[in-house]
């Protein structure tokens, strides 16, 4: 076939080109032409780029540790969270449990040990109500986390929807959606934020008395609807432009002449092609997300009490910060950590996956 | 009529214009294509040139309408394609191939699931092997190597890319292809080859092309006719030796003197005539004729109206008022 080709019925010389460009290819040629790249998928060559990656790949370690012991602490720890070690019921307060330091032991305990028996140490110390703290860190990095998580799958939900929608529509439709989109993003965010909350916080409290929903409790509630209500909007502009481009290219053309639907377009197209595009952009929501819980606990419009955050246990700290800094230190250490592992992350991610970046 | 005299495709007065925002609520025409009637004979290379932008592609891609038309009929075989019926038959026989051999190719699919996608998306083989087969069967045809067929489009040169493209075409048996400037984004040594290879496909498959190219050398060999578009119009249309040995039109004379000669002992008969000035915006063409504003001939009467698109000799046409003066 090759040799067919290449001897074909063009008169070769009219045009610019060396007669010997056209010589049938000599095996070597060919071999040459054979022997490419080792064939490998676009996941697998991604995974490789980045475990390469040192940065990204210590971050996701540090992820990944610190969300398993958030989960499987609180499990095996022999404090509660929310149990206040002074107050044994039948019994009057003892109060040498609160504010106790790091790895201090209240009058009983240390009567205990004295006893002969061994008693857990408060790795953090206590609080002022006598919770063992460190378990209110590992339990408030556990929300934090969770809240980022959810909140991020609520943006990608609502901000995937409309921005398909808008960039499969066109015209009216796409321009109403990103008319919304505009408004939203010239509204300062911050203050809309606390406005919400604190308005949500009056009314959604006794609305939802007494169901499921109480149990979360509303702050956390109000949290997720700021967020699907503000934050959905950068999602959606970018899932807009992915389709726009996408449905530009030449093979979505060449689907259609063939005469396929909509439904194969997007399936076999559009999602495997901007996958990896709202992977990444979730993964990189996912700290803004909790550094904006973080905010709001700190200025008291988050989880409500006793279920601590990290920003609910800093702004807390607040108050004994002269006498008990380490309370403010440690929360804001793990804050920061989770949201610098989970941003070098994000941006190794897409290093690694952004076809834009590869090609 | 019988088959053999009937064209296998006739495009009828085609237009298609593009809404452009202007303004707030304002949006302006844009007269890719306007008012384009041609037709095509079964087993026949149409050559179809024109500067980029003159419109050729949206006309590949209104006739096989991935584009809607504005206005216009294209009839194949006889029948018009009105109802979504007729499309539906029309996909089945009708395909196209791209200019960029890069963004035609799905990134995240293989050679063989891009070849296979029009027999995957009319469901046409049921048994994997026999599919398998037919993939292998196509990827011979355009002379590739089988090994190739689960590797990523990335991995191959812009050569093998198109002729991934080739193969995905011709999965369905097509009648009729578009062929979008197949070669233009292509190493010299390697638009021989593909040339060839369409020249040969059609030899052997029966194959009907329209062949769209901004290099008239290339489509002077694989043509049995070429037309000339300027500005969204056609302006010129002859058998393929005719057009680039007797160009009629001020346009064609000058795209065609504008191709060197390999052989400077052949010496030609008329001069390099040089184009002054740009392509207008096909936003705001000029009235009348839509060359007047680069013609070295142009006079009052060209400014005032569109000159019919007339046959000046036999199947020569050309959209010309001057073309009997010009040429007398
Ligand atoms: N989808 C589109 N929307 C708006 N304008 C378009 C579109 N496609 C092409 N055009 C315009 O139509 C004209 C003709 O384009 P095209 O058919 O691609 O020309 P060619 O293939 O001859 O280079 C150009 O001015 C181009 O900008
Ligand atoms: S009609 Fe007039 S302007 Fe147009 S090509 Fe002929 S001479 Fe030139
Ligand atoms: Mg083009």
């Amino acid at each position: 076939m090759e040799n067919k080709i290449l001897t074909g019925h063009v008169d070769l010389s009219q045009f610019h080109v060396d007669p010997i460009d056209f010589a049938p290819a000599s095996e070597e040629d060919k071999a040459y032409m054979v022997q490419m790249r080792p064939s490998s998928t676009f996941f697998k060559d991604g995974c490789k780029r980045l475990y390469k990656n040192k940065v990204a790949f210590v971050s996701l370690i540090v992820i990944i540790l610190i969300t398993l012991s958030s989960i499987v602490l609180p499990l095996v720890w022999p404090y509660d969270y929310a149990k206040q070690l002074g107050n044994q019921p039948g019994r009057p307060v003892d109060s040498s449990f609160n504010n106790l330091r790091p790895m201090e032991y209240a009058a009983s305990e240390r009567k205990r040990i004295e006893a002969g028996e061994s008693v857990f140490p408060h790795i953090f110390g206590t609080d002022s109500a006598g919770r063992d703290y460190f378990i209110r860190v590992v339990y408030g990095t556990r929300i934090s986390l969770a809240v980022g998580f959810f909140a991020s799958i609520i943006v990608l939900v609502i901000g995937m929807t409309l921005g398909s929608i808008a960039g499969f529509s066109g015209g009216k439709v796409d321009m109403f959606i990103m008319r919304i989109v505009d408004i939203i993003y010239s509204l300062p965010d911050m203050l809309m934020v606390i406005l919400l909350a604190s308005v949500m916080r009056e009314t959604l409290g006794p609305a939802i008395d007494g169901t499921v929903l109480a149990k979360i409790g509303s702050n956390i509630i109000s949290l997720f609807v700021i967020f699907a209500l503000l934050y959905w909007c950068s999602m959606a502009r970018l899932i807009r432009g992915q389709i726009l481009s996408l449905r530009e290219q030449e093979y979505v053309l060449a689907s259609q002449a063939t005469g396929a639907g909509p439904g194969w377009i997007i399936k076999k197209h559009l999602i495997p092609n901007c996958i990896s595009v709202i992977i990444i952009s979730t993964a990189l929501q996912i700290p803004s997300a909790i550094f904006t819980e973080s905010f709001l606990s700190f200025l008291g419009l988050g989880v409500n009490a006793p279920m601590p955050s990290l920003g609910s246990l800093a702004s807390d700290a607040l108050n004994g910060v002269t006498s008990y800094g380490y309370r403010l230190v440690i929360p804001a250490i793990v804050i920061s950590l989770i949201v610098l592992s989970l941003n070098l992350f994000g941006d190794g991610l897409r290093d690694a996956f952004d076809p834009k970046l590869n090609q | 009529m019988s088959t053999e005299e009937r064209p296998l495709v006739e495009v009828k007065h085609l237009k298609e214009y593009f809404p452009i925002n202007t303004g707030w609520f304002k949006t302006t025409p844009l007269k890719a294509v306007d008012d384009v009637s041609f037709i095509i004979n079964r087993g026949e290379t149409l050559g179809l040139v024109g500067e980029s932008g003159c419109g050729k592609t949206t006309v590949g891609r209104t006739i096989l309408h991935l584009y809607q038309p504005t206005d216009g009929e294209v009839i194949y075989d006889g029948k018009p394609i009105k109802t979504k019926e007729d499309l539906t038959e029309f996909r089945k026989k009708s395909t196209m191939v791209f200019q960029d051999p890069y963004s035609s190719l799905n990134p995240r699919m293989t050679v063989s699931d891009i070849i296979a996608e029009p027999l995957d998306v009319h469901k046409m083989y049921t048994d994997p092997k026999a599919r398998e087969q037919r993939i292998l069967e196509l990827m011979d045809h355009v002379g590739l190597n089988s090994e190739h067929a689960s590797r990523y489009a990335h991995e191959f040169s812009g050569g093998q890319r198109q002729r991934i493209g080739i193969a995905r075409a011709l999965a369905i048996n097509p009648e009729f292809i578009v062929c979008d400037e197949p070669v233009s984004a292509l190493d010299v040594s390697i638009q021989a080859q593909v040339i060839n290879m369409f020249d040969e496909l059609q030899d052997q498959l029966g194959l009907t092309y329209l062949f769209i190219a901004h290099d008239l050398l290339v489509v002077r060999h694989i043509s049995d006719r070429i037309a000339v578009m300027y500005l969204g119009k056609m302006v010129e249309l002859a058998d393929a030796e005719e057009a680039y040995n007797h160009p009629l039109h001020p346009y064609s004379k000058s795209l065609i003197s504008a191709v060197p000669i390999p052989d400077p002992k052949i010496a030609r008969s008329s001069k390099r005539i040089a184009l002054q000035g740009d392509i207008p915006s096909p936003l705001n063409a000029p009235s009348g004729c839509p060359f007047r504003t680069r013609c070295p001939y142009a006079t009052d009467v060209c400014a005032e109206s569109m000159p019919p698109f007339e046959e000046v000799e036999k199947g020569h046409f050309v959209a010309c008022h001057r073309v009997r003066e010009i040429n007398g």
